[in-house]
């Protein structure tokens, strides 16, 4: 092979790897966009907690992972779920109730689910994930496979004391995790300067003897470097990682009623410099990755998507009142 | 026939249904190394390896919610709660993560998870160490509650648990741990959700579970020739065997629930409410629960057996009842 097809082949690999990581952030963005709008037409209900603002360590972290892997979420879960590639549609008609989505109506916005890809779920409790996580990792070291189970949770879920029995005994089984805490800087609306008592998180990995790093959670490369790593020393056996992402949630805690923050800090985190989807897409184009009518193209696909999921979701059944004690119990 | 007892029982359930499956394990605080505090769980180790019989530290809410995970990814654990008061650090595991997963996610999830609690009172261990919460896993739609008071219904009973693919806390009563019994050779399943009818009789129904069984055996003997009482052992709390239940009632029309948890919601309560739904018209006294004293257990043991029902209380309800 010639050094120059070796070079076209490699920079074919990088823009497909790139624009695929830039194509999932934007859905993230739009799905969530459109869950507002539908919100605000009732055509969605119940309790939502909009993720944008964070989708880079979704994705970056997603990318690192196999099919077969696994993934704990949190009740911010639309971006883990659409990161991991569940089916929009019938995420969709999750959000709406509806019976053909992912879990049949009976989760809805916090609690979706796909078994076919190793999601273990969104989580209605802070931190809820974090052991369950450490049970999949346990389950995979036990049949003697090579899979590994990331672990999404917030600076407010790192501070449930669940977190620290699961280090330690990830710590002492070198069980194959890899815990994402996504700094987004609130907890509900308390600040992080107000509920965490050091600067940084993951540094309280150092005691149990797991490996820590910070990205910065709204580069999707530096995130998809920094878990890629945790990954790999998992799969070789190393054990858990700890990886604190340094984030921003622009969206109030639940739903779509503003909250108290300052207007200035929430536009600082929207701009150029900061959103994790601008940077990337200029990112993209600085360096000839891909040229604005491309991206433009991919926002065409992703909202193309996001119709045929609201559509969907529309034209699905509610579930039958009768069926609710469906899979309550199994045979 | 052979003697053993309630807790080689469960040891032998134990050995048997890790032996017929790969993906059954074990975990809990000191289930390796000594075969924990009461030795339920020795010689797995040296048979089965550390990977499957796991000791764990002192986190319930960690290693509960680990054996969750490990389930819905496929394995099948079963769990040890040193004493059943510790099972309420593990709380949000079981009602919020272990007893919702699978519905939540449409049924896509198995959840075959084997709590076992040890439980029971009358040691004079306090009010820390003497709960039995059965109650409030019944009241948990998506987990099961067995409470074996047999020598045979510990081991048939365990084993049916740990096939069962839903979650089932198991509710092993210490008191009975060394209690000898006739058994028979080899392996026997008992189903979840079967009463046994430890005693029949034709006058007085008195459902008794855990080690209230006994004490109404003792009674109803006591009684004998006096008052005809029959004796019903739910074994399984959730589900209930209702059914075998309300054709007692039928016949006798009186009904005494005896338990060791405190009476307040009890177990009790809810089976008096099922049985008036089902069986009112066939009721000739107010159905009676005589259940532990609505206090933590004191210390104490004099203050402790007050605080329990005896063998006298039962056979002063059920006189009571026959008059009413």
């Amino acid at each position: 092979m010639s050094a120059e097809v070796a070079h076209s082949k490699t920079s074919k690999a990088v823009k497909e790897m790139r624009s695929r990581l830039l194509k999932r952030m934007i859905t993230i963005r739009r799905f969530e966009e459109r869950v507002k709008v539908l919100y605000r037409a009732k055509e969605i209900t119940g309790a939502i907690h909009l993720y944008i603002g964070e989708e880079a360590t979704a994705v970056g972290t997603c990318e690192a992972l196999e099919p077969g892997d696994y993934v704990t979420s949190t009740h911010r879960s639309h971006g883990h779920c659409i990161a991991r590639g569940l089916d929009l549609k019938r995420m969709m008609a999750e959000m709406m109730g509806r019976e053909t989505g992912v879990s049949r109506g009976r989760g809805g916005s916090m609690h979706q689910f796909d078994i076919s890809l190793g999601f273990l779920g969104g989580n209605g409790i802070v931190g809820g994930g974090i052991a369950l996580a450490a049970g999949a990792a346990f389950s995979a070291k036990y049949r003697k496979t090579d899979r590994v189970a990331a672990c999404f949770f917030s600076e407010g879920g790192a501070n449930q004391g669940v977190l620290f029995e699961s280090l330690n005994m990830a710590s002492l089984w070198k069980l194959p995790v890899i815990y994402v805490c996504e700094n987004n800087r609130y907890a509900a609306t308390t600040p992080v300067e107000k509920s965490v008592c050091s600067q940084d998180i993951a540094p309280r990995a150092e005691p149990f003897g797991v490996p820590w790093s910070i990205a910065d959670g709204n580069d999707v490369m530096d995130v998809y470097r920094h878990a890629s790593d945790a990954v790999a020393r998992a799969r070789q056996g190393g054990g858990p990682t700890f990886i604190e992402c340094k984030t921003y949630r622009i969206e109030p805690h639940c739903g779509i009623i503003a909250d108290g923050r300052d207007k200035s800090e929430v536009a600082l985190w929207r701009s150029a410099e900061k959103d994790p989807i601008t940077r990337f897409e200029n990112l993209l184009v600085t360096e000839s990755i891909l040229v604005r009518e491309e991206l433009a193209e991919v926002r065409k696909e992703v909202e193309r998507e996001l119709d045929e999921a609201i559509e969907f979701a529309r034209q699905s059944p509610f579930p039958a009142p009768e069926t609710a004690g469906d899979a309550l119990w199994a045979d | 026939m052979r003697k053993i007892r309630y807790a080689d029982a469960l040891n032998e359930a134990l050995i048997e249904e890790m032996a017929r499956d790969e993906r059954v394990f074990v975990i809990g605080e000191d289930v390796d190394l000594y075969g924990g505090v009461f030795k339920l769980t020795r010689h797995l180790v040296e048979r089965f390896g550390p990977d499957r019989v796991v000791g764990t530290p002192i986190s319930e809410e960690g290693f509960v919610g680990l054996a969750v995970g490990a389930a819905m990814t496929g394995l099948r654990p079963v769990v040890e709660i040193m004493y059943m008061d510790f099972i309420m650090l593990a709380m949000d595991q079981m009602v919020n993560q272990m007893a919702k997963l699978r519905y939540m996610s449409g049924g896509q999830f198995p959840m075959s998870v084997t709590i076992r609690a040890q439980a029971g009172a009358g040691t004079a261990e306090a009010a820390q160490h003497s709960q039995s919460l059965e109650a409030w896993f019944m009241h948990v739609p998506g987990i099961k509650v067995i409470m074996p008071a047999t020598v045979y219904d510990a081991k048939g009973l365990l084993k049916s648990a740990i096939r069962d693919n839903n979650p089932v806390v198991v509710i092993e009563n210490r008191v009975l741990f060394y209690d000898f019994e006739e058994v028979p050779e080899g392996e026997w399943i008992v189903p979840l959700g079967k009463a046994d009818i430890a005693r029949t009789g034709s006058d007085v129904t008195v459902v008794a579970m855990g080690y209230a069984r006994r004490k109404a055996l003792a009674a109803a003997e006591q009684l004998d020739g006096e008052i005809s009482v029959e004796v019903i052992d739910p074994r399984t709390i959730q589900p209930l065997d209702l059914e075998t239940i309300v054709a007692s009632v039928r016949k006798t029309g009186r009904l005494l629930i005896v338990h060791e948890a405190p009476t307040c919601c009890g177990v009790g309560a809810e089976i008096v409410r099922q049985v008036v739904a089902e069986a009112f018209h066939y009721l000739d006294a107010p159905p009676q629960v005589l259940g532990g004293a609505d206090l933590p257990m004191p210390f104490s043991p004099p203050l402790e057996q007050a605080c329990l029902p005896q063998e006298a209380t039962i056979v002063s309800a059920v006189r009571k009842l026959r008059e009413g």
